[in-house]
């Protein structure tokens, strides 16, 4: 029995597990926005890679100083910050000064992430919370948005990027109005088929609908993603939308227009699905994708701003848990189907 | 989502690998007799048994030697013939001590045993039900409930329909399996018996997909006159749990914190029914039965039948342990407790002995890194009785065990273990709710 003894542990049960990791999610969710990634340089050039290059570095250090100076162990390994980092850079306009996303970062992360106690504690997506701050803080800056595809994007890097912090930023060449911008002030709406694939300007990760959904599909197929969330953002949306343009057809766009123009697609794929700030149940995240989708409606058609999609996150990023308190699941042998 | 769509199975639950390609196909064999054999008084839920024979006592095999003490206890039997060494306190799985009788079997002790009173189908309801009290009979399926207890229904409950557990869900074990295929004729015996008992007009013998051939085995053989329906259920885990099996199969759910009796069913596992089955018409009781020795771990895997109180030190040296062998458990690896000790004994709730290296334990949840809880859900799609696994283990975290039991339902978790083996943060939630369940019951009743 000698070599029994010896080795013998002892834990408690269960003794297997699936093996599904919180890093290795993490890890998929950064592969999936990669496709969007490179269509974002290729189409903005030198300008974008430099803004999602230093909005991931940004976040990345911030979380790491942070987690040095409090003295706890860096969490920059679980990929969740890399995400944050990632995502944040592509809801940026291609040519914003780089002192600008960098400031945004820090904010999104210390603010957003880190002073609610880190991951698995945010109310709030940090990315969005950076990209809101910057849009508060830079109004001018955030709207200003380069064509893409424009002729040497790769030869040289806009002059706005470099800007000096705290300096006027110069343009090269005039802002060219978004596909939500013409809806809202000249009432035209682009083609569907130009938005999926890209063709128009915005920020830099959003403009690529069926590589975003692509990246979609992939998660959801490994099961790292509630399908219900962007199924119930997208329903939503269409239907409100389609209800208008039955009305007035001269004044509203229409459901196709609306999910793939702006940031609806990146939005409702990548950002409100973000666990830790979307509801634990079902029947809460269509609830809760019904919110985004009814506030992102009624902010790009009535409201100030022609887009709307982060604020409606971050709204219902802040209603989450109060939809946790009111929709729980019916525990077995209660309700209804008891006895 | 799909279980919606799908029949005979229960919401939510987990597929962990079945395991069972090693042993299913090895025939049930006799295991030899340890130098000495460790009987523990409380092998069951309830009351200790009492002991009638004290040290230096010549026993034969089969003889009871402890009797049970009041409604909520059953008899033991002596595993073998021999002497009885000591009574004392002896390690239990559960980590606490027991009073147990430790018997040393004669060198020259042969398989036969004492019969005692036979009870015949033509006996009353409650002659049976002492009879199978008498013979020792528990719930063989893990927990050990004493079986007669749960066959007298409270007063005003009638119960209609009697479901035999033949699920066998939990990983590596496939004791019940060949249970079914060897004495097959012994479990319809047993059903009989039941029925008298219970006074149930309907029998459903639950079983998983992944053994077809016993569920024909069971149609083939089934006598006309048995009012038997087999109903055979996609392979998910735990629908071996008998609220499971009647949510699946019938469609109602037993109310939280109620009884099986509440909804006028009654659940047996299929080799708790063969042993009444075989022992009640010969008068023996409980002295021996069948285990799956298994995993990794033992090279000489096999379906054994062992005699209770046989050290698992022992068993495992029979069955060639491998040389990195790290951590070994009574049952299958989703809800097993951990054998502390070689010297704890088999008993009658024991359905498995299973070993695992290294090369396993390293995947378990003790052994992985922590992360917070990122809010996934995982949990909440598993858990079968539709907890929220994610809250409850937030709120053991900071030991609000009173507010997981009074807003959280708690005492509805029975312990499955499917939370925390989908958890890719790898929190402990099961093990977090296993000990906030006893604190809560300690707060309420203080």
């Amino acid at each position: 029995m000698g070599k029994l003894v010896k080795h013998l542990e002892i834990g408690s049960s269960p003794h297997v597990s699936d093996g599904a990791s919180t890093d290795v999610i993490m890890r998929n969710v950064f592969f999936a926005l990669l496709p969007v990634t490179v269509f974002a340089v290729y189409a903005f050039g030198t300008g974008a890679a430099l803004v999602i290059i230093v909005a991931t570095a940004s976040c990345v250090l911030t979380e790491h100083w942070l987690c040095r100076w409090t003295g706890k162990p860096s969490t920059v390994g679980d990929w969740s910050i890399a995400i944050t980092g990632l995502l944040y850079g592509l809801t940026l306009p291609p040519d914003l000064p780089l002192w600008m996303v960098f400031v945004g970062g820090v904010f999104g992360v210390a603010i957003g992430k880190f002073m609610f106690g880190g991951l698995g504690m945010n109310a709030f997506n940090p990315a969005l919370v950076g990209r809101a701050f910057l849009q508060a803080a830079f109004p001018q800056a955030m709207t200003h948005w380069s064509a893409p595809f424009a002729e040497g994007r790769f030869e040289h890097i806009p002059s706005s990027v470099l800007a000096m912090p705290f300096w006027e930023p110069t343009y090269d060449a005039v802002t060219s109005a978004t596909p939500l911008a013409l809806m809202k002030f000249e009432a035209e709406f682009a083609g569907g088929r130009e938005l999926m694939a890209g063709l128009t300007s915005g920020s830099v990760g959003e403009t690529c609908g069926a590589l975003i959904l692509l990246g979609g599909i992939y998660l959801v197929a490994r099961n790292m993603m509630n399908w219900r969330i962007p199924a119930s953002i997208f329903a939503t949306v269409a239907a409100v939308t389609w209800a208008f343009q039955l009305y007035d057809p001269a004044t509203y766009p229409g459901p196709v227009f609306m999910l793939f123009s702006g940031g609806l697609m990146l939005g409702a794929v990548f950002m409100a699905t973000d666990m830790v700030a979307s509801p634990i149940t079902n029947a809460g995240c269509w609830l809760y994708g019904v919110l985004i989708g009814v506030l992102v409606v009624a902010i790009r058609f009535w409201g100030g701003m022609p887009e709307g999609v982060m604020y409606a996150i971050l709204l219902a990023n802040a209603v989450s848990p109060h939809i946790d308190n009111l929709i729980q699941p019916r525990v077995f042998g209660t309700g209804r189907r008891a006895g | 989502m799909l279980d919606l769509f799908r029949k005979d199975t229960f919401r939510h639950g987990v597929h962990p690998p079945e395991m069972k390609d090693d042993t299913a196909e090895m025939a049930i064999r006799q295991f030899p007799f340890a130098p000495v054999l460790i009987v523990p008084l409380s092998q069951h839920l309830g009351k200790p048994a009492k002991a009638v024979v004290r040290e230096g006592q010549e026993v034969v095999r089969g003889q009871t030697i402890a009797v049970p003490d009041g409604f909520m206890s059953v008899a033991m039997h002596a595993p073998a013939s021999g002497l009885v060494r000591r009574i004392t306190l002896a390690p239990g799985i559960m980590g606490t001590k027991v009073e147990s009788i430790y018997i040393e079997p004669y060198p020259a002790s042969t398989q036969d045993i004492d019969d005692g009173e036979p009870c015949g189908l033509d006996a009353t309801p409650d002659e049976i039900i002492t009879a199978i009290q008498n013979a020792g009979i528990v719930g063989l399926g893990g927990a050990a409930f004493p079986t007669h207890v749960k066959l007298k229904p409270p007063e005003g409950k009638h119960l209609d329909t009697l479901f035999i557990n033949g699920v066998e869900c939990e990983p590596y074990l496939t004791t019940d399996y060949r249970v079914m295929l060897e004495q097959t004729e012994d479990v319809f015996a047993g059903i009989r018996y039941l029925l008298r008992a219970t006074g149930a007009s309907e029998v459903i013998i639950a079983i998983e997909a992944n053994k077809q051939d016993a569920a024909e085995r069971f149609r083939t053989t089934c006598p006309d006159d048995l009012p038997v329906s087999v109903r055979v259920s996609p392979v998910k885990y735990p629908q071996g749990a008998e609220k499971m099996i009647f949510s699946a199969l019938i469609d109602r759910e037993v109310p939280s914190g109620g009884l099986p009796a509440d909804i006028g069913v009654i659940c047996c596992n299929v080799a708790t029914t063969a042993e009444i089955g075989r022992l009640l018409p010969r008068g023996r009781g409980i002295q021996e039965r069948v285990i799956t020795i298994g995993g990794p771990g033992v090279r000489k895997k096999g379906n054994y039948r062992i005699p209770i109180g046989t050290p698992v030190g022992f068993a495992l040296e029979q069955c060639d342990p491998v040389d990195d062998i790290s951590r070994v458990f009574m049952g299958g690896p989703m809800m097993g407790p951990t054998v502390s000790n070689l010297d704890i004994p088999i008993t009658k709730g024991t359905s498995g002995i299973t070993a695992f290296t290294t090369a396993e334990t390293g995947g378990s949840t003790g052994h992985k890194k922590v992360y917070p809880c990122i809010g996934c859900a995982r949990c909440v799609e598993a858990c079968p009785v539709f907890l929220n696994p994610s809250q409850l283990g937030i709120l053991a975290k900071n030991e609000e065990y009173e507010q997981m039991a009074e807003s959280w339902h708690l005492m509805d978790c029975f312990e499955c273990g499917a939370c925390t083996y989908v958890c890719p943060s790898h929190i402990p939630l099961v093990q977090y709710f296993r000990m906030a369940k006893k604190m809560a019951r300690k707060l309420s009743a203080a």
